[in-house]
């Protein structure tokens, strides 16, 4: 028992640090938006390199963690950092999408899915160490090569502030221009909702 | 440095998109494997939403958008079938160790 807490206790704590820094972000994002802050402020940098970097700590933690739920739970915190970004990028309605959605919805669906097909959720496999390096190595090198990539590459026109698209515009497009893959989206949905309760059901 | 431009998102993105693929790469468990899979997607959605704030705005242009939020209704509709799949293979292996799950390969 006590072997237990002391493993789940960094993890708890890591979790209540980044939940309290995002709301801080979120907070101070929200009330510096509607100030419009001028296009490379020190306070929009700080966000971001803030964000920046708890969105990639916790992405390091999925790849790192070895159980399932541990995992899950550094997913959780991905999410959410997304979804600040998004709030930087002035998209809020995609950042309330992403937390409803993604950490709402389909993180408790992989919750689910983890507790319904393992004997104890705790269960660890390694793969062989040789392929982790493998993997560590290819991955590194596609990270090293496409940051010097991105870092060189110049976006004319890229320099400018960033107005937020109203979300009326978002549902007006949605039901105008893109009314067709819309409705296509929804009838997707439901063949996936049947899909599913099929593939999960109980055999007679 | 303290400018943020687009290439500082695009380089977040690819981070996360790297992290994915690893997580892909290492995990045995179908479940790991699929948060790998959520990493990527978030990273491609985290692309579209930059290219679309800082290359293609102004008023009513909100396709970058509107292409990001398909892509997270696909990936939510393809997180169910993926688990409707787990929880099939652990009835029929009593497992969800992708190795374990060979048979079609003869």
């Amino acid at each position: 028992m006590n072997v237990r807490v002391k493993r789940i206790f960094p993890a708890a704590v890591a979790m209540l640090v980044g939940l309290g820094s995002t709301t801080l972000t979120a907070l101070a994002a929200g009330s510096s938006a509607p100030t419009a802050a001028p296009p490379g402020g020190v306070l929009e940098a700080i966000m971001f390199y803030a964000v920046a970097i708890a969105t990639v700590v916790s992405a390091l933690g999925v790849c790192v963690s070895r159980n399932v739920v541990r995992m899950a739970v550094w997913l959780f915190l991905t999410l959410g950092s997304v979804a600040l970004l998004y709030f930087l990028l002035a998209a809020s309605f995609l950042g309330a999408i992403q937390l409803i959605i993604y950490a709402g919805g389909t993180l408790i669906l992989l919750v689910f899915g983890v507790m319904l097909t393992s004997k104890s959720p705790w269960v660890r496999w390694e793969a062989p160490k040789l392929e982790v390096l493998g993997a560590g190595v290819v991955c590194l090198a596609l990270f090293v090569t496409l940051s010097l990539v991105l870092c060189r590459a110049s976006w004319p026109g890229a320099e400018a502030a960033l107005p937020g698209a109203p979300v009326a515009d978002i549902g007006r497009r949605l039901l105008t221009a893109y009314v067709v893959p819309f409705e296509v989206a929804g009838v997707l949905l439901m063949i996936v909702m049947v899909g599913a309760a099929h593939l999960a059901r109980q055999e007679k | 440095m303290m400018t943020i431009g687009l290439s500082h998102y695009l380089v977040v993105a690819a981070a996360l998109f790297c992290a994915g693929i690893f997580t892909m790469m290492t995990k045995r468990n179908a479940i790991g494997i699929l948060i790998g899979v959520e990493l990527v997607l978030n990273s491609t959605v985290l692309n579209l939403v930059a290219f679309a704030c800082y290359l293609y705005r102004g008023a009513g242009k909100v396709d970058g958008q509107i292409f990001a939020i398909f892509v997270i209704v696909l990936a939510a509709a393809e997180a169910a079938i993926a688990v409707g799949i787990c929880i099939n293979l652990y009835k029929n292996w009593w497992t969800v160790d992708v190795d374990k799950a060979s048979t079609l390969q003869g």
